[in-house]
């Protein structure tokens, strides 16, 4: 029998990633990940979980380390944030070109400067094209569930890409939640051994990350790139699997209570839990508003925004990072580039919001709805707005 | 491989382009760039091997009367060797196509 436990999030990652039964942990700490990693090397410490655990010097190293543990085909974890995703960077895109599947759970943070150790989305999004699978979280349930899943995605022979599942730092990293877990058993028979096909090992020598000339690097990145997209099929398969054997369903866009709505917001993360309370009272209210919210940030669910959006007047999209001289928001961005060739197609607003670690309240979500219905009617001069700021 | 590197679609590329044969960097053509190549006068060379030594290349080896020469697949055309050569065996060419 599944047990339920009131338990710190970060510190149910841990747990999940033992039940996963990870051979490989490697990482350095950063708040708001260090909860994470602090649990893993407690449970590796007290032969709780019997993996080897690889204290590095940074998480340019923490990544490349796991690249080496991932390439002879031992399943792979770790976890970073904010500043230390970015140190990571060129070894991110290293790890998804080569096709190392392996999982990172990134606890959102700004980043500097100024110095903010607090949550937002400005992490995730500047490795947005790094070729990582990921997958964002809205609750302590969604985060442990899907690092079941992203091992499970990540490892599948069709797949063999790393996958980041992402959690808001504090707002849900810091948070404790009653968390379902389910058996050891349950995971074994969820979640399969590991078998990468081309092992790095000596009785059959291979090259990774070769060097390729001009004449076929971009047969490498197509080929790349073809893979990304099929993955979803996989991703698709294995939520379904997932709320078959444990009875909680995923998917890359969810609808609440979209049917009929003429004013929809966006959003991504754990302010979408936040949103709903507001999607419920404004209904209550009589008002046709209601919320779409982003599970699946790559690849990216064209068709299903399209579908889940299409019926509606308005669309409020809400950011929490910031793209500077850009459109605005990444997301809605890339919601626009869905819906640009669409002959149906809701007004689309965008809003960032939530920037370092600052609240977005009900009252706040409410706000930005009724100015984005405002900015929709009377239209605006910016290409987006930043909400709450003091001017 | 079993294809010339020019002809390999994407579809024939192994997962992550990862190379499952070894030594395979010995096909690479390095001598493809190169704008000089090295000529010799072996009548003045004593077969010290310096300019084996110091090809950063790799790429001379001894032919059948057991003079140092550059193996043209791999010369990049450098000069070092001819640089190194005490006796000046070695003079570089311009490279006509
Ligand atoms: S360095 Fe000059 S003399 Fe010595 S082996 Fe080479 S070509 Fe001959
Ligand atoms: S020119 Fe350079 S690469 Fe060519 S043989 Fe001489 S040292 Fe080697």
């Amino acid at each position: 029998m599944a047990k339920k436990v009131g338990m710190e999030v970060s510190v149910a990652i841990g747990e999940a990633v033992k039940l996963a039964n990870a051979d490989v942990v490697a990482a350095y700490p950063i708040t708001p990940q260090t909860h994470i990693v602090e649990h893993l090397a407690s449970l590796v410490a007290d032969g709780e979980l019997d993996a080897a655990y690889i204290p590095v010097e940074s998480e340019h190293s923490a990544m490349s380390a796991c690249l080496g543990s991932a390439a002879v085909g031992a399943r792979t974890f770790t976890a970073t944030a904010g500043q230390g995703l970015e140190l990571m960077h060129e070894v991110l895109y290293v790890a998804a070109s080569m096709r190392l599947p392996l999982v990172m759970t990134v606890a959102n943070r700004a980043l500097s400067s100024p110095l903010s150790v607090w949550g937002d989305h400005s992490d995730a999004m500047a490795v947005r094209d790094t070729g990582w699978i990921q997958l964002f979280t809205e609750n302590g349930q969604e985060v442990v569930d899907n690092v079941f899943c992203a091992f499970r995605i990540a490892e599948d022979q069709k797949v063999l890409l790393p996958v980041m599942v992402h959690l808001d730092g504090f707002h849900l990293s810091h948070v404790i939640e009653p968390i379902v877990f389910p058996e050891q058993s349950e995971v074994d028979k969820f979640l399969p051994p590991n078998h990468y096909p081309l092992v790095l090992h000596p009785d059959k020598p291979v090259t990774m990350g070769d060097f390729a000339p001009p004449i076929i690097y971009s047969e490498a990145k197509w080929a790349q790139e073809v893979n990304l997209r099929a993955s979803k099929e996989v991703i698709l398969q294995t939520w379904q699997d997932f709320g078959k054997a444990f009875g909680r369903y995923y998917s890359p866009v969810e609808s609440y209570h979209t049917e009929d709505a003429k004013v929809l917001l966006l959003t991504m993360g754990s302010f979408s839990e936040t949103a709903m309370t507001v999607i419920d009272k404004l209904r209550g209210e009589g008002r046709e508003v209601g919320l779409v919210r982003l599970r699946l940030w790559r690849p990216f669910p064209f068709n299903e925004i399209r579908q889940a959006v299409k019926n509606a007047e308005t669309l409020v999209v809400v950011d929490r990072a910031l793209s500077f001289g850009g459109p605005g928001g990444p997301v809605c961005s890339e919601v626009k580039s869905a819906l640009y060739g669409e002959a149906k197609k809701p007004k689309v607003v965008s809003f960032v919001a939530g920037l370092g670690g600052r609240d977005i309240t009900p009252a706040g979500f409410e706000e930005i709805i009724n100015k984005g219905i405002e900015i929709s009617q009377k239209g605006s001069d910016n290409e987006f707005e930043i909400f709450g700021v003091r001017e | 491989m079993t294809k010339p590197e020019g002809e390999l679609t994407w579809k024939d590329l192994e997962i992550g382009a990862i190379v499952t044969e070894p030594g395979s960097a010995a096909q690479y053509k390095t001598g493809d760039w190169r704008s000089q190549r090295p000529t010799y006068d072996f009548a003045k060379c004593i077969k010290c091997a310096l300019c084996q030594i110091f090809c950063p290349e790799g790429c001379i080896h001894q032919n059948a009367d057991e003079y140092f020469e550059a193996d043209l697949f791999y010369c990049k055309g450098c000069g070092i060797c001819a640089k190194e050569c005490l006796t000046k065996v070695i003079t570089m060419v311009e490279e006509e196509e």
